[in-house]
This record gives structure tokens, C-alpha cells and sequence, in this order.
């Protein structure tokens, strides 16, 4: 320590600067959001909970290909599949367990025809773990109920993809 | 004052026309009645004080961290003190099974009781004093050094480690810093020639600056000015806050000796903490910075510059907090023995040697 350091030390210099510093970050807007008054921006490609999606004549998209299932690294997506009356292949059973589900987006990226896809929602609550347990019924709901945003978000990040 | 109140209780007893029936007796409970009610008027501001310190340290720390901190609770959140405090109130006081049950609930009892006392000799105006006594910066050092107790008590009592180590530490860095609050102060009675803090107070409005209406310029933290910051930083220290909170440390050792305290026990610590907290910027303020002294001629002397002193000093501990990481444990160590002890000796000579010079500023 030189005889400089050794004075500014003794008059506390640095110790003064650093209390400038938090002084000026005292008169500083502050960047707080009221979170429930005020929400942050959404990205179109947020991960929230998951809908399962129709055609527009009401065909479910989902086709029983299982490769969600297959790369969901948390194992969250039970899938059983049978022939259907049409002949084509359907699902009799698309169970998410949202305790499980750790929101990668994986399923969303490895459907082939944009089937199970993630919404904005992110404000649901379950009371029990059974009530996290999402079926296809509930899946396809949602699907329905979100169907303008999810189409909406998809077209806005429709070139990135 | 006295006769005001006193002819308060004539009325009121008047009312019934039972005073002159009651006053036989009344007059020799009168002084009681009297000091207690003192003592009220003390006490009822410093708690409301301790209160609303929590609540302005966790706006001030979130102003400096750029956020707005509490404001749910009321109008700017302003009602939160009340609301922790009915939380800690219904919250069950837990004892550990393995903890020495008396020392263990008699622990905060004795942290909180000095950081009470010690009011008692602290003048918040000229003669605005509980009890004015010659000896009052003895009496502080003395209650003061009890405080210490609590923590050791409660730490040894709760059977456990953490608070263990945090008792050990407390005890060592409290014991440090009061040499050199201590010797800082030395220098404070040599240049005001008296142990009443309300003399030393009044000794500071006194000097070649004080007469031209500068009274700022007769202050004591401008000749003791390295022991005005030995004393304001011993005084954080010895406060255990950041950021010489190493007895609370809560990343290394969780929070020290208030770890098993829950509930009401818990909240008694927390009002010892906040309470000398305000103790000492009210004694810094008297030592230093000249009490109740308006810094100007022109304005006049009164609590109200006390408080502003007081709360600009209380501010301060709260910008510590939000601005320096925590000491290592040796680093306070080093502080206190080898950097603030040589300097308050050294001050101490200086002053000495000032006041036998033909420039002796205190005559």
C-alpha cells in the first residue's frame, strides 16, 4: 500500500465511492412490476401450459405418433393409442403430468403437425396433484379455449421456424 | 411541564370533587406518577421508532437495489410494521428440548433490557433528560457492555451450534469495538471536561466559530474527526450490523444466536437490534455532531435538529447495509485492534498536546 492508498484509506476514499454509487441508484426509477396489476411482455414463443389443437372442421390434429412421449425428458406424457372407427390411428389416451413437466418445449418442437403446442397461460393453480394431472379431454379443452392466441403466436413466429 | 400535568390531574379530579381528598395521598405518589410517566413519553416514540426502522430500512435497501420494496400493505405499504409485528406476536414460542429452558427465555430479556436503559441519560433538548446525572457517559458504557450478555446467554442456553459460534463471535467483535468506542469517546470528555452528556453537549455551542453564529464549526467531529468515524463505524460494529453482521452471517452460519428464538423471543431480539441501532446515532449525535445545537445562528436550538441528525445517521446505517459485503471475520478483527485503537491513541495525543498549545480551541 502506498503512502496514497494509505491516506485515501484513512479518509475512507473507496468506501465513499462505493456509498456514491448505491446513493445514486437511490434516486434511480425503479423497475418493479406490480406483478398482478402489471404484467411483463409475453414472448409468441413463451411456455405455459399445454393445449392439444384441432383442425378447423374439428378433426383433432394429434395423429397417436408418440414422439412427444418419446422425448419428453421428464416422462411426463402418456400416450395409448387404438384404431378408429375410420380406420385411421387416435389416441384414446393423452395424459401431461404437469407436476412433472418441466416446460422444455421438446413435445411442441417434435410434433409433426403442431398437435400438443405450449400457451401463454401460466396463471393456473391445482389443489391436489390430481388436479395437475391434465387428460386428453381437458388438453383438447384448452386446445379450443386458446385456439385465436395459439394460432396468433404461431403466425407471428411462423417465419422464424 | 411538571406543574401542567399536575394541574391536568387537579381538573380532572376536580371534576368529581374528590382532588382535595386524593391529594393527601397523591402528593407522595406524585414523583412516581411522574417518572413513569417520563419514562412513557421516552419509551412509547423509541418503540413506535424500532417499529418503523425495519419498515424504512427495507424501502431505503430497495430504493438502492432499484426496486420499490414494501407497498402492499396500506398506503405505501406503511402498515407493514404492524402486520410483522402481529406475526410475531401469534407465533408460538418455541423452546428446544435440549436448551437450558431459563437462560434461554432470560437470553433476549437481557439483550433488549440495556438497549432500554440506556435511555435514560440521553438528553433530547437542554434538560429534556430522564435523569440528568455527572457520570451519564459512564453509566452508557456500563449498560451498554450488558447488552452483550443476551447474545452470549441466549447462544450459550440454545444447546446448538450455530448459535454457539454466533455467541463467540459476538462476544469477541463486541469486546474489540467497545475499547475503541471507548477511547474514541476519551478524547470527547478531554475536550468537554465532563461526563454529563447534556455538558457535552452545550460545550460544542462554545468557541470562536459559535460566537460568529457557525456552530457547525464548533462541533466536535471536525478536530475529532478520525474518532467521529472510529466511533460511528465501532458503533455499527457494535450494533452487529452490515456489514460487521458476521454474528448473524446468515450464508455461513444462518442467523447466529437468534436461530432457535421464535415468536415473541425472536421479535425481542430484533428490538434490541433496532433500539441501540437508534441508541447509537442518538449518542453519536450528542458526542459529535452537537445534539440539539442548531448548526446556524440565525435558527433556533431544539430536538427537532437532534432528530434530523438522528435520522440522517440511522440513514447512513441503512446505506451500509445496501452498499458493503460483509467482513471476513479476521478482517474485523484487524480493523478494530490494529487500525481503529492506534488511531484513537494517536488522536487522543494529538488532542493532548492541542489543548496544552497556545491553540487550544477549548478554553
Amino acid at each position: 500500500m502506498g503512502a496514497k492508498d494509505f491516506i485515501g484509506s484513512l479518509f475512507l476514499k473507496e468506501l465513499l465511492q462505493g456509498m456514491a454509487v448505491t446513493a445514486s441508484y437511490f434516486f434511480k426509477p425503479k423497475i418493479t412490476v406490480q406483478y398482478p396489476e402489471d404484467k411483463t411482455p409475453l414472448s409468441p414463443r413463451f411456455r405455459g401450459l399445454h393445449a392439444l389443437r384441432r383442425y378447423p372442421n374439428g378433426e383433432e390434429r394429434c395423429i397417436a405418433c408418440k414422439l412427444c412421449e418419446a422425448v419428453c425428458p421428464a416422462m411426463a406424457i402418456t400416450i395409448e393409442s387404438a384404431e378408429r372407427d375410420d380406420g385411421s390411428r387416435r389416441t384414446t389416451r393423452y395424459d401431461i403430468d404437469l407436476t412433472k413437466c418441466i416446460f422444455c418445449g421438446f413435445c411442441e418442437e417434435a410434433c409433426p403437425v403442431d398437435a400438443i403446442v405450449e400457451t401463454h397461460i401460466f396463471e393456473y393453480h391445482g389443489e391436489t396433484r390430481g388436479d395437475l394431472l391434465y387428460t386428453k379431454q381437458m388438453l383438447l379443452a384448452n386446445g379450443d379455449r386458446y385456439e385465436k392466441e395459439i394460432a396468433g403466436n404461431r403466425a407471428i413466429d411462423a417465419k422464424y421456424r | 411541564m411538571e406543574a401542567l400535568i399536575l394541574n391536568f390531574f387537579q381538573w380532572f379530579w376536580d371534576l368529581f370533587g374528590l382532588w382535595d381528598s386524593i391529594w393527601g395521598w397523591f402528593q407522595h405518589l406524585w414523583p412516581l406518577v411522574w417518572s413513569i410517566l417520563r419514562i412513557v413519553a421516552i419509551l412509547v416514540p423509541l418503540i413506535l421508532g424500532v417499529a418503523y426502522l425495519p419498515y424504512f430500512e427495507r424501502k431505503v435497501i430497495a430504493f438502492m437495489h432499484v426496486r420499490i420494496g414494501p407497498n402492499r400493505v396500506g398506503p405505501l405499504g406503511l402498515f407493514q410494521p404492524i402486520a410483522d409485528g402481529l406475526k410475531l406476536f401469534f407465533k408460538e414460542v418455541l423452546v428446544p428440548s435440549k436448551a437450558s429452558k431459563k437462560l434461554f427465555i432470560f437470553g433476549p430479556i437481557v439483550a433488549l433490557a440495556p438497549a432500554l436503559i440506556a435511555w435514560a441519560v440521553v438528553p433530547f433538548a437542554d434538560g429534556w433528560v430522564l435523569a440528568d446525572i455527572d457520570a451519564g457517559v459512564l453509566f452508557l458504557l456500563a449498560i451498554t457492555s450488558i447488552g452483550i450478555y443476551g447474545i452470549i446467554i441466549s447462544g450459550w442456553a440454545s444447546n446448538s451450534k450455530y448459535p454457539f459460534l454466533g455467541a463467540m463471535r459476538a462476544s469477541a467483535q463486541m469486546i474489540s469495538y467497545e475499547i475503541a468506542m471507548g477511547m474514541a469517546l476519551v478524547a470527547v470528555l478531554m475536550v468537554s471536561n465532563s461526563l454529563n452528556l447534556s455538558e457535552i453537549v452545550r460545550v460544542q455551542n462554545v468557541g470562536r466559530f459559535a460566537d460568529m453564529g457557525l456552530s457547525v464549526l464548533s462541533w466536535n467531529f471536525i478536530p475529532l474527526l478520525p474518532l467521529f468515524l472510529v466511533y460511528l463505524i465501532s458503533g455499527v460494529a457494535e450494533t452487529n450490523r452490515a456489514p460487521f453482521d458476521v454474528v448473524e452471517g446468515e450464508s455461513e452460519i444462518v442467523a447466529g444466536h437468534m436461530i432457535e428464538y421464535s415468536g415473541m423471543a425472536f421479535a425481542l431480539f430484533f428490538l434490541a437490534e433496532y433500539a441501540n441501532m437508534i441508541l447509537v446515532s442518538f449518542l453519536t449525535a450528542i458526542f459529535f455532531l452537537g445534539g440539539w445545537l442548531s448548526p446556524v445562528g440565525f435558527l433556533p436550538d431544539g430536538h427537532h435538529w437532534l432528530a434530523l441528525k438522528v435520522s440522517f445517521l440511522l440513514f447512513c446505517f441503512l446505506w451500509f447495509r445496501a452498499t458493503f459485503p460483509r467482513y471476513r471475520y479476521d478482517q474485523i478483527m484487524r480493523l478494530g485492534w490494529k487500525v481503529f485503537i492506534p488511531i484513537c491513541i494517536t488522536w487522543i495525543l494529538v488532542v493532548g498536546v492541542w489543548m496544552m498549545s497556545p491553540f487550544n480551541i477549548w478554553k
